[in-house]
């Protein structure tokens, strides 16, 4: 509560408070980009030893921090629980939000906000022990569902159950921490979530193997990075900072061959890389931003494959996250 | 310059000064925020009030079901917040002065271990108490299947206690009414027992007349009103038990946690209210042969009573403001479901903490206003 009130309090005065600069002066002017992650979530972001961030939301901080500043490290983290990410945005406490957000229409409307892409396409699931037996979703009359509140999850629950005439109990709790502890102390049957977040949740449970995800996905939930509305330089810049990595997979550039492609002949990629038109002036960065990003970063493929892919403990596959033209969703403008 | 110089002009000018900045400081503050929020397109007013929920509550004391309104999230959040702090000061208030009184008890055992508690769990802060009820002790309790089974009757589990809940029916209504009856009674019983030993000096047991008319009134009422104590039993059924009234963890973490944490100051304040009454008032209720039990009741209390008043009060106050700490295990009061969940989806951050505030000042305003009448009257009178 406390820190939650002290948020909104923050929230309140700093929109009293603050003088409308750009964000994009601001973050130069300061050296970092302020960015709000989960910080709990295997694979989206989550404090490693050392104190050290790693995740698909990570690197998207890092993105905007390698392309503003030419400087992928430069980024202050704050990790926020569902609760207090919106009104942290609101109130410029942080300058970007990459904590697996689901797009939706009132938060894009009605809260002074902006999407500015999907960093990862997901759909709500549930997880339950193996010995309850349960082999679908329709099974689940009379559970009690642990949630993190403050989710578009409670909202699909909700709608879920009450679509298919069954009854359930909610257990929420402000943290994803909280969520699987309980989960796994046996306060709740079933845990829902994104997908993703399952497989993430799952990788900290004691007895891994004894958990399944039940095949049904009851929702779509587009998760990306969100921004202040009424700042469009700053909009515009975390927007084509994450098509660049999708357009850098789409042309082959990698962190390993980006220097190689600079000497590239092919139009694209000269354009991406920033050796040819005027890409990077047009967002007020320089040419080379999207190169920095490729270079410090990586492209989409290396990011999901690095955090989330069939490599890691999370064990997912590309699927709707794919890019377009290999099934998937995931499409970049062209840079042009 | 001597106006200046006249002192309590001088007075004036600053204190008008200083509201002055004070109005032109909100002034600024809250313009900046309308220019703001306008500025960026956030939604502002009271219509999410109307809007329709979307999500699912636990514990509802009036029903409550996903298409309902924010505004009803409001209701049966203020409706928790009001049924914890009830208990809790209830609660509180007969565990404190139990062991207020067991703090100054001539038997050095007893007299320490009353001393232990209140050191131990007033220097703990309450919401690490909270966490202890909620994560350590209640979820450590078996699941739903292994539940522990007092007489196939009342479960115990990491769900909560499913207790058996009766049916509204004559029977169950005329039983209830005739406790109130009893309580009643009771009361004009004392006040009777009060004045009589005024007069006359003889006592009256008033806690054994209380006690038998307790036992035998709502008897005799349940065997003339049919005998017919209908029950809906709890049964394991699915995932979780059906039918009786479960009680959940997180209401009995808070409870717990609330109870003990507030009873260790008001047992304070009833130990220096009794220390505070003077010693040869003691001394003169013994010389006139009054028993231990009638000299703290007739001497002790009713002195000590209007010194630990006061900060009983603002126990009660702590209390109620402590009962938002709720949020951390999610129990659905006011702070969790409406300046939480609700919040979370309407977005509208000022106006919801605004309510929530305003909910909280008013509650404390009118708690201590009848606690002061309370305090007044008690007030020992100057004449």
């Amino acid at each position: 509560m406390t820190k939650f009130a002290k948020l909104s309090l923050t929230a309140f005065v700093l929109i009293g408070m603050s003088a409308t600069a750009g964000t994009l002066e601001d973050t130069k002017k300061q050296g970092f980009v302020k960015c709000g992650v989960d910080g709990g979530l295997p694979g989206f972001s989550e404090v490693v030893s050392g104190g050290v961030y790693k995740g698909i939301d990570v690197d998207g901080c890092k993105a905007i921090a390698a392309s503003v500043l030419g400087d992928a490290s430069k980024v202050k983290y704050v990790a926020l629980n569902a609760k207090e990410r919106l009104a942290a945005l609101q109130s410029g406490e942080i300058d970007i939000l990459v904590r697996n957000t689901t797009w939706t229409q009132t938060r894009d409307t009605s809260l002074g906000l902006n999407f500015a892409g999907v960093n990862y396409y997901d759909g709500q699931g549930f997880m339950i022990r193996k010995n309850l037996g349960v082999k679908s979703a329709l099974e689940l009359n009379g559970a009690s569902v642990c949630i993190q509140t403050g989710t578009t999850t409670e909202l699909n629950v909700a709608d879920y159950f009450r679509a298919n005439n069954m009854t359930y109990k909610t257990v929420a709790y402000d943290t994803n921490d909280q969520v699987i502890q309980s989960y796994e102390n046996g306060r709740c049957d079933i845990l829902t979530s994104d997908a993703s977040q399952l497989y993430g949740l799952r990788t900290k449970l004691k007895d891994k193997a004894n958990h399944i995800v039940l095949p049904e996905i009851i929702s779509k939930e587009p998760l990306g990075p969100v921004v202040r509305q009424g700042d469009d330089a700053w909009f515009n810049i975390v927007k084509w900072s994450f098509y660049a990595m999708v357009a850098a997979e789409e042309a082959g550039i990698t962190s390993k061959n980006a220097d190689e492609m600079l000497k590239s002949n092919n139009p694209e990629i000269k354009r991406i890389l920033g050796t040819e038109g005027k890409m990077g002036a047009n967002l007020g960065l320089n040419a080379d931003f999207a190169y920095q990003i490729i270079k410090q970063v990586g492209n989409y493929g290396e990011v999901f494959e690095r955090n989330v892919g069939t490599s890691t403990p999370l064990n997912i596959e590309r699927g709707l996250n794919a890019l377009w033209s290999k099934g998937g969703l995931q499409y970049s403008p062209p840079f042009r | 310059m001597h106006i200046l110089r006249n002192q309590k002009i001088r007075g004036i000018i600053f204190q008008l000064l200083t509201i002055l900045g004070l109005l032109a400081f909100l002034w600024y503050i809250g313009s900046n925020t309308v220019a703001n929020i306008e500025q960026r397109g956030i939604q502002t007013g009271f219509d999410f009030l109307n809007g329709t929920a979307g999500f699912s509550i636990d514990e509802t004391p009036i029903s409550f079901s996903e298409t309902n309104t924010h505004a009803r999230v409001f209701l049966v959040g203020l409706l928790n917040t009001l049924i914890i702090s009830v208990i809790g000061i209830v609660f509180a208030t007969i565990l404190g002065l139990i062991i207020g009184i067991l703090r100054l008890s001539k038997n050095w055992l007893v007299r320490k271990l009353a001393a232990a508690y209140i050191d131990i769990f007033r220097n703990i802060p309450v919401l690490l108490q909270i966490f202890f009820w909620y994560n350590v002790v209640l979820k450590s309790l078996p699941g739903p299947r292994e539940s522990i089974n007092l007489f196939d009757t009342i479960f115990i589990n990491n769900r909560g206690f499913i207790i058996p809940q009766p049916h509204v029916n004559t029977t169950f209504i005329m039983v209830t009414c005739s406790f109130f009856v009893v309580f009643i009674i009771v009361f004009f019983i004392n006040k009777w027992a009060n004045k009589r030993q005024e007069e006359t000096g003889q006592d009256f047991s008033v806690l054994i007349a209380g006690l038998i008319l307790l036992f035998v009134v709502p008897s005799l009422t349940y065997f003339i009103s049919g005998a017919n104590f209908d029950f809906d039993y709890p049964a394991l059924k699915g995932f979780n038990f059906q039918g009786g009234k479960s009680i959940s963890p997180e209401f009995l973490a808070l409870t717990f946690a609330l109870v003990i944490y507030t009873a260790t100051f008001i047992a304070e304040a009833v130990r220096s209210g009794i220390e505070a009454v003077n010693k040869g008032q003691k001394e003169a209720a013994s010389a006139l042969s009054l028993s231990e039990y009638q000299s703290l009741k007739l001497v002790i209390l009713p002195q000590a009573i209007r010194i630990a008043i006061p900060p009983t009060i603002n126990q009660y106050l702590n209390l109620i403001k402590n009962s938002s700490l709720a949020t951390a295990i999610g129990y659905p009061e006011l702070v969790t479901v409406f300046a939480g969940t609700s919040l979370n989806q309407v977005g509208q951050a000022i106006e919801i903490i605004a309510i929530t505030m305003l909910v909280y000042l008013t509650i404390s305003l009118v708690v201590s206003a009848i606690l002061n009448w309370f305090n007044h009257k008690m007030r020992i009178k100057d004449r």
